[in-house]
């Protein structure tokens, strides 16, 4: 492992962002503005919507994070350079957490973006504040880089890669809790949404909305958030073969 | 005289079907330019992957400087440039050098002089901030190259890297990987353009996934009683068929 790696494949990942301006300016664009279409769909109805759009926050920065590094890291694989990458003494998880980073922070600044539309200009009622509500979508966001990362193993082309969100994410997405209390589906749809991290995330955004404390259910729910990006790191730097 | 690649008794089965290497034994020297060529779909690229480690080996052994191949104490020691870009195109040529350059642990001080000296090297030095995307195929190829000569590796591996470059480029190149010869580096080289093969100081002839020559150029071309490394190709191929 080398940090010195870690940071230059962080900073990389970076310099090809800032080369694609168009994709930064939808990165930083698509989720304030969606927020906003929000608030105006329920214009008659500020409570639901002030309900409402701190969990999107839990989850348009994980659906983007998402589909975003699975394309980016399936280019890596089809283009050569990880088979480059692989002749070159780089430890895979360097390459990963180079990756994890530069998407992590990118997350941040989408997640202060999207957070001060949200709070300052749409004036949505939050009692956890500002910082709790940021600190939940970087971890959303940290989240689906690193299923992204790990997803992108099983994707042979772009493709496939872009059917994995809803293939992967739509199901999660459905069985959170967002439409429904969890406890009003069937049986077997609360166990799958048990298991499945954008619940966590989810219901941490819930948390930040609800309660003006920091609660040690919200630090339970980001430490969950938190393991299962983990995992996902691990088992995709496992994904990747020196030898194929 | 020394080795650097010593290769035993090696099969190769790609996909869990196709054989593509069979029964492969060889020994390359250090030191020379060795050019691998033969037809697409022979088995120069998996030979070469097998080289770099970057392939399960099903039988048999690789040695590269008498360690295994995919040694971890090889990865500072050998280049492999592949036949795709490998390179990104949404940086620029110096950001690319920087990166590989860090990538191989080239010390932190060393790194500017190394990127301008591989610039040089493949005479890309006054593109250098230029984005890769917005570069010829020429061009992007060469930076490839730059990215193997980072270093400068006791062996460079290169798969097809005169690809697709005018006839003068192709020149240059050649003769740079002859002065890299010369000063003690071994090359393995992959073609498929004979006339290019002339030019290497060591030959290898695969087809179908077995080796069918190995030699000199002089020495294979005074063997089969022909004038050009393609004719000898040609006799040797039609001698087996």
């Amino acid at each position: 492992m080398s940090a010195r790696q870690t940071f230059a494949t962080a900073g990389r990942v970076m310099s090809q962002l800032r080369h694609d301006p168009r994709t930064l300016a939808l990165l930083f664009l698509i989720p304030p503005i969606l927020i906003t279409i929000l608030k105006y769909v329920f214009q008659g109805e500020k409570s639901t919507f002030d309900h409402i759009a701190p969990l999107l926050l839990g989850i348009f920065p994980m659906i983007m994070m998402f589909l975003i590094t699975s394309i980016v890291t399936l280019r890596e694989r089809t283009s050569g350079t990880l088979d480059r990458l692989m002749t070159m003494p780089i430890a895979k998880l360097d390459f990963i957490l180079g990756y994890a980073i530069a998407f992590s922070l990118l997350g941040f600044l989408q997640a202060v973006v999207t957070g001060f539309v949200m709070l300052g200009l749409l004036h949505v009622t939050v009692l956890g504040g500002a910082v709790s509500t940021i600190v939940g979508a970087v971890f959303a966001s940290f989240l689906g880089t690193s299923l992204g990362l790990f997803i992108s193993a099983f994707a042979k082309s772009e493709f496939q890669a872009v059917q994995f969100m809803p293939a992967f994410l739509f199901p999660q997405i459905l069985t959170c809790g967002l439409f429904i209390a969890r406890s009003q589906m069937a049986k077997p749809l609360q166990w799958f949404a048990d298991i499945m991290p954008l619940t966590y995330s989810v219901d941490a955004m819930k948390r930040v909305t609800m309660n003006s404390t920091w609660t040690s259910l919200l630090t339970r729910d980001l430490i969950i958030v938190g393991a299962f990006g983990i995992a996902a790191l691990i088992l995709g730097s496992a994904t990747i073969r020196r030898q194929e | 005289m020394e080795t650097a690649v010593k290769i035993k008794n090696l099969t190769i089965v790609l996909g869990g079907r196709f054989k593509a290497l069979k029964n492969v034994s060889i020994d390359l020297p250090a030191g020379k330019m060795v050019g691998v060529i033969g037809p697409s779909g022979a088995g120069k690229t998996t030979l070469i992957r097998g080289i770099v480690g970057r392939l399960h080996i099903n039988s048999g052994t690789i040695a590269v400087f008498n360690q295994p191949a995919g040694s971890p104490q090889l990865r500072q020691q050998m280049s492999y440039m592949t036949q795709e870009l490998s390179v990104y195109p949404d940086l620029t040529v110096t950001e690319n050098l920087r990166y590989f350059a860090i990538m191989t642990r080239q010390p932190r001080k060393q790194i500017k002089a190394t990127v301008l000296k591989v610039l040089e090297a493949v005479d890309m030095t006054d593109k250098a901030s230029n984005l890769v995307s917005s570069l010829s195929g020429g061009e992007k190829q060469r930076v490839s190259l730059a990215i193997a000569l980072i270093g400068s590796p006791k062996l460079l591996v290169l798969d097809e890297p005169t690809v697709g470059l005018d006839p003068v480029l192709r020149e240059n190149l050649w003769e740079l990987f002859a002065h890299l010869a010369d000063q003690g580096h071994s090359l393995i080289i992959t073609s498929h353009s004979m006339d290019e093969a002339e030019r290497c100081d060591d030959l290898v002839l695969i087809r179908n996934g077995r080796i069918i020559a190995h030699s000199s150029p002089l020495e294979l071309r005074q063997r089969t009683g022909t004038q050009t490394v393609e004719q000898s190709f040609l006799k040797l191929v039609g001698a087996k068929i």
